[in-house]
């Protein structure tokens, strides 16, 4: 349903960041974009949504495809008109407003069905239903992820782009997100996971992909990439030395494996 | 002896009554001056340079639509305007009130669209230089249209006034007062609409607006229509009371209504409603009061000193709160 194909994009005209990302995200599944720092993920995001203006950014080659037509050039207000949200990076609530304008911001393209989808979110956050009408900027870190899911789910999207939803949460909270995320996807959205946390996200994902400066190095099914040595290794965190640290030499002897991934 | 004392309070309460009513209504004109500055200002980080002449030329609209006296630049008089020494109902000066209002706002999105979106993503100095720019476009037009003595605004009442026991009350000061109400009304029932929501959104983080769909050049086109309304509404007010006997477009005081409105939103906070309602009276009181009180003092202090008030007043706030009494401050929390 959503294509990406040789996707690359330039910030301030000269900082090549995406150089040629391809990823697809199949009606009805949940899929994993992983990735470490700086790799380029928040930036996909971007480019799907049609932010990377703000950025002074551009897509310079390549095509972001939806339901059959190229939205690369679509303005962010008409692509999430067109059925795509996104919960952004570090929440970005807007902490001056109350819970209940917040959660209106996020239906200001979809009014016909606001009340319902309001119950809806509603009855998935209770406590955002309790503190309704106070100040969004009081609620905790958890609270304040919950209500970006929600405010995104306002729109009533057919895929949901969620960048890094666990950043910064206790595990029980991480816990909490990746229900509601299992639940948002059973009630038929498809979702673009993006993560750090690679554990959380290939339990839940479909296909998983896993990219590293601005280029996808390795996909495939979630289940095969759970268990893949070096996926466990590099972002699962499983196989460490006695020690209990990764040695240096060890990083770059398997970067150059996955050397073979690029070719 | 008693007869007189009570005379003399007499007298001292109906000055105080004289003096506050009057206060009230610049007040008032500050408050609707302030309010169109606060809309811009929130919806697009924009200082309007150019409020002082876009609420004149909103008057001097009203001045065209209502009044006798030629349209500017055109060699024949206004065809609608009622007839030589008449002046319009209150119905129809109130209708021609509404139909300025919606002129002006259209008048802000042409220069929201001509001026301030070909700067978008420029900095937000560029676009207040812009509309300085703006100003000296317009001011021009402005002084020309306007002869010396001023353009009617063809109020109904004139310069009449209603008695207070021994006070007189300007009809034109109650009109401001109440003008000022229902312009704050409306701007409070437009910040809890979809599209006020919209605009605080937007002024608050930008990027994380246009993520929900939110259309960020139409929030822009909404702040300016709004803005420039309200200051034309503030150039009518301004121009029948507290000064004018009768109300006009004078070249005298409007070219300046927006430096005299600047402590205002200072002592408020550039984007604070609540907070021009409070500055708006809070500086025409001291100005007003000063102005009656002190006035024995006048040859020490100057004249023309009680203008001088709303600026140290502004002074004192800018040293203990730099964001005003309602802003928020630079620092935000993350
Ligand atoms: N606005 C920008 N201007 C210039 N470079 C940027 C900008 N945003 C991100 N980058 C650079 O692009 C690269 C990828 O960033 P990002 O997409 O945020 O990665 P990720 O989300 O995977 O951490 C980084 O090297 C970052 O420094
Ligand atoms: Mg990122």
């Amino acid at each position: 349903m959503l294509e990406v194909a040789n996707l690359e994009v330039v910030y301030n005209e000269v900082i090549l960041v995406l150089r040629g990302l391809s990823i697809e995200v199949p009606e009805g599944d949940i899929v994993a974009l992983l990735g470490s720092n700086g790799a380029g993920k928040t930036t996909t995001s971007r480019a799907i949504t049609g932010l990377l203006d703000v950025h002074d950014g551009a897509a310079t080659k390549g095509t972001v495809t939806w339901k059959g037509r190229d939205i690369s050039k679509d303005k962010p207000s008409a692509i999430v008109n067109n059925g795509i949200s996104q919960v952004m990076e570090g929440r970005r609530i807007f902490a001056e407003l109350t819970i209940d304008e917040n959660l209106a911001t996020g239906a200001f393209t979809n009014r016909a069905n606001e009340k319902k989808n309001y119950d809806r979110i509603m009855a998935l956050f209770p406590v955002l239903l309790e503190r309704h009408d106070q100040t969004a900027g009081y609620l905790s870190g958890g609270e304040q992820q919950m209500l970006a899911i929600g405010r995104a789910m306002m729109a009533e999207p057919e895929l949901l782009i969620l960048d890094e939803p666990s950043l910064g949460l206790a595990p029980l909270l991480v816990q909490q997100v990746r229900d509601v995320i299992l639940e948002i996807n059973a009630e038929g959205t498809s979702v673009l996971l993006i993560e750090q946390n690679a554990a959380m996200a290939l339990s839940i994902a479909n296909t998983g992909y896993i990219m590293e400066t601005g280029k996808i190095v390795m996909d495939g099914d979630a289940e095969k990439l759970r268990n893949d040595e070096d996926v466990q290794e590099f972002y699962l965190g499983l196989h460490t030395d006695e020690s209990g640290e990764r040695k240096s030499f060890r990083d770059v002897k398997h970067y150059k494996r996955r050397k073979r991934w690029l070719s | 002896m008693e007869d007189l004392l009570l005379l003399a309070q007499a007298s001292a309460s109906t000055t105080f009554i004289q003096t506050l009513i009057k206060a009230l209504a610049l007040g008032s004109v500050y408050i609707m001056m302030g309010l169109g500055f606060v809309i811009i200002f929130k919806g697009t980080q924009v200082l309007n340079f150019a409020a002082s002449a876009l609420s004149m030329a909103g008057a001097m609209f009203m001045s065209i639509l209502i009044a006798d006296g030629g349209i500017p630049f055109l060699p024949f008089d206004n065809p609608l305007a009622p007839g030589d020494g008449e002046t319009a109902g209150i119905p129809l000066w109130l209708l021609t009130i509404a139909i300025t209002m919606v002129l002006a706002a259209l008048f802000g999105l042409v220069i929201e669209r001509l001026a301030i979106r070909p700067m978008i993503g420029q900095p937000l100095f560029a676009m207040a230089v812009i509309t300085l720019g703006v100003e000296i476009a317009i001011r021009p037009f402005n002084i020309d249209a306007t002869a010396l003595e001023g353009r009617s605004l063809g109020v109904p009442w004139g310069a009449e006034s209603w008695s207070l026991g021994d006070a007189l009350v300007p009809k034109s000061y109650v009109a401001a007062i109440i003008m000022a109400l229902i312009a704050g009304a409306i701007v409070i029932v437009f910040y809890r609409s979809r599209f006020g929501v919209a605009m605080r959104a937007v002024a608050f983080d930008q990027e994380a607006a246009m993520a929900q769909g939110i259309n960020v050049a139409r929030v822009f086109q909404i702040a300016w229509a709004l803005g420039v309304a309200l200051a034309a509404l503030a150039g009518i007010a301004y121009g029948m009371a507290p000064f004018p006997p009768g109300g006009s477009v004078s070249q005298e005081i409007h070219p300046v209504l927006a430096f005299r409105v600047l402590p205002v939103i200072v002592l408020g906070g550039l984007d604070s409603v609540l907070g021009v309602l409070f500055g708006g009276f809070a500086i025409a009181l001291a100005e007003v009061f000063a102005g009656q009180y002190l006035s024995q003092y006048g040859s020490t202090l100057g004249p023309g000193y009680s203008t001088i008030v709303p600026y140290v007043v502004m002074l004192i706030v800018l040293v203990v709160r730099p964001f005003g009494l309602f802003g928020t401050p630079e620092i935000r929390r993350v």
